[in-house]
């Protein structure tokens, strides 16, 4: 493991020569918020503030082509029209600097279900098997977060290829895996080993400054049972007004959406973020829907993160505690809330 | 799909096949089956499925759609799909002609337990688009008849045009090894046969349970009271299969929208006997 130190006034010149072979990616600053955009030289990262998004669509973009596809006439038959479609894969190198170890966790999540040894989704794994992860501690969490609640920690490294801690003068780089070594070879980076004590210092304090976390271990049974419960749903979605801006900002929210966009005789099929709050989410042709209400897609959401998801995946719960789905509510669901209700339900309310 | 002949790690599973449309039937005022040949011929030799298993139909440009192969694996000159005028892909699929070329992604989910069913009586009971899967394994079972027991089918449409599979309905009331009754919900001019609602008419066909299995695909309502009409002639809840339906995408456990709690309609089903559902959580 190589551990490394890089001055403040070098980040940006690193950043640069980072950028000069992959694909860069930055939180920026744009307007209230911060969001995750290609390295710019021009522009300073902003490395101190939580990112108002996760950077999930360095992996995963809002908007995906999966293939394209052209009607042609065939030659020898004009009578007929013949369909081409070619797949189209993203397999640029690329490197996320300064998003969360949360965020980074995120993508584990995807793995267990985009990379089976069943299925592969090749466009997620194209991107994925080719992007690294330079995470950020978090020094101080907001009254939102609770990555400890869900096995994560401000420091965690579990989908970090490098992490940075920040000190004072700059920041101390490690490499976590073997693919975020080549990564820390600049020159502009120094010998960091007279620093890393310092670092450590630094992150202990950041995990001292965790609240203590409740045990999640009965949420999923618990949610599960709570099932045909419906005024437990009914109280707990009341305030929801379904914009989905959960699912847009989680980092572990992967469900989707397949279309077509044609021009004349040629097109492309798209995956696109979707969002389960959505009326339209489960809506059959027949007019059937079922997760009519509110309170139905909230208990999917909730339980697919606390129960469904951790049944099926030894379980690991789908939520990193990034508190990005409470923080950005327009009317403050909180996602924590739910689940400590749910296990404090009393066993007759269950059914 | 490609997943026959390639691993999964290196598969594509949003990628479909090319295949041409080489018939097209019209079974009903809403329903027009499509008898498909996949371009490649390596691809439709070495197609292989079971009853019960669903693919997915790309209009490229409108979408892709969800349906049952209801051709049998004995029967491989083509793949057949019924469709019911619903949705956008649909009404676009029934706008096609012969020669037209399509996507397919196929086969995807689970299917009936066929070779568990070997030596049991079997009672389909298929209401309108609802035939379409019991299609698939009844005709299965008719070219592997020595392996079966006795064989009922009751299907059951609105009104005698809304009746699908016309073409084939006389064969199956005169073949001796198995037994046919149809229905319409009312009186009709011409009509010779039943009348009256599916879980009715099933009381009074009155089949035994014993070392039977009762296979049902239809409306949900119709559903709702055969499941009691079943129950009523002593079916119990792991004599039942049916094929269920949701609205899905990705087709492959992915996408998140097909799920009822932790089993994916796509991957886990579509085929679950009544035991099956009655441990989901109910969001059907």
């Amino acid at each position: 493991m190589a551990v490394k130190f890089l001055a403040k006034d070098n980040l940006v010149p690193w950043l640069a020569e980072l950028a000069e072979t992959h694909r860069t990616i930055v939180p920026k600053r744009e307007g209230e918020a911060v969001v995750f955009r290609p390295f710019a030289k021009e522009e300073a990262p902003e490395l101190s503030a939580r990112p108002t998004e996760s950077p999930k669509s360095a992996i995963f973009p809002q908007c995906d082509t999966l293939m394209s596809f052209r009607y042609t006439k065939d030659e020898e038959d004009p009578g007929k029209v013949l369909l081409d479609l070619r797949e189209m894969k993203d397999e640029s190198p690329a490197v996320v600097v300064g998003c969360r170890s949360c965020d980074a966790a995120g993508f584990n999540t995807f793995d267990r279900v985009y990379m089976t040894d069943k299925i592969t989704d090749q466009n997620y794994r194209a991107r994925r098997e080719n992007t690294l992860f330079v995470t950020i501690i978090c020094e101080k969490p907001a009254t939102t977060c609770f990555c400890n609640w869900v096995g994560g920690s401000p420091t965690d490294t579990s989908g970090a290829d490098v992490r940075m801690t920040p000190l004072e003068d700059g920041w101390v780089l490690e490499s976590i895996t073997e693919k975020g070594e080549p990564l820390l070879s600049s020159t502009l980076l120094k010998d960091g080993d007279d620093r890393a004590g310092d670092a450590e210092k630094i992150r202990q304090q950041a995990k001292e400054r965790m609240p203590e976390a409740p045990d999640l271990s009965e949420a999923p049974g618990k949610v599960l049972a709570l099932f045909e419960n419906n005024d437990f749903w009914e109280a707990e979605s009341a305030k929801c007004i379904s914009c989905g801006a959960c699912t847009y900002l989680c980092p572990t929210c992967y469900c989707f959406n397949i279309t077509d966009e044609s021009s004349g005789m040629e097109g492309v099929r798209l995956r696109t973020w979707d969002n389960c709050m959505s009326h339209q989410f489960t809506m059959e042709a027949s007019g059937h829907n079922p997760r009519p209400t509110k309170a139905h897609r909230l208990k999917n959401r909730v339980g697919h993160k606390f129960s469904y998801y951790p049944n099926i995946h030894d379980g690991n719960i789908s939520c990193v505690g990034c508190g990005r789905c409470i923080k950005s509510c327009p009317v403050s669901v909180d996602i924590r809330s739910i689940v400590l209700h749910a296990i404090a339900a009393p066993a007759e309310t269950e059914k | 799909m490609l997943q026959n002949t390639q691993t999964a790690k290196d598969a594509n599973p949003y990628l479909p096949s090319i295949g041409t449309i080489v018939e097209i039937i019209e079974e009903t005022p809403n329903i027009k089956t499509f008898r498909v040949v996949l371009n490649s011929e390596g691809d439709m030799k070495n197609f292989t499925f079971h009853p019960g298993q669903v693919g997915q139909l790309s209009v490229f440009g409108t979408g892709e759609s969800t349906f049952v192969i209801n051709s049998p694996p004995t029967r491989m000159d083509y793949l057949q799909f019924s469709v019911m005028k619903a949705g956008e892909v649909t009404a676009m699929l029934h706008t096609l002609s012969v020669g037209d070329q399509i996507g397919v992604r196929a086969p995807l989910g689970n299917w009936f337990p066929y070779e568990e069913l070997k030596g049991k009586d079997i009672v389909f009971i298929g209401g309108g688009i609802g035939m379409a899967p019991l299609r698939t394994l009844l005709l299965y079972m008719l070219d592997n008849r020595a392996d079966y027991g006795k064989i009922t089918l009751l299907y059951g449409a609105r009104s005698p045009e809304d009746m699908a599979f016309k073409y084939e309905l006389p064969d199956w009331l005169e073949r001796d090894d198995m037994e046919t009754t149809l229905t319409i919900d009312a009186e009709a001019p011409g009509w010779e046969h039943s009348v009256g609602l599916i879980p009715n008419v099933l009381q009074e066909m009155n089949p035994s349970s014993e070392n039977c299995m009762a296979i049902t695909c239809g409306p949900p309502i119709m559903i709702k009271f055969t499941l009691q009409a079943l129950a009523k002639l002593g079916f119990k809840d792991d004599q039942i299969l049916t094929t269920l339906e949701k609205r899905m995408k990705c087709g492959v456990g992915i996408c998140g929208r097909c799920n009822i709690g932790t089993k994916y309609v796509c991957v886990d089903g579509p085929v679950f006997t009544y035991a099956q559902l009655k441990e989901l959580p109910n969001e059907l």
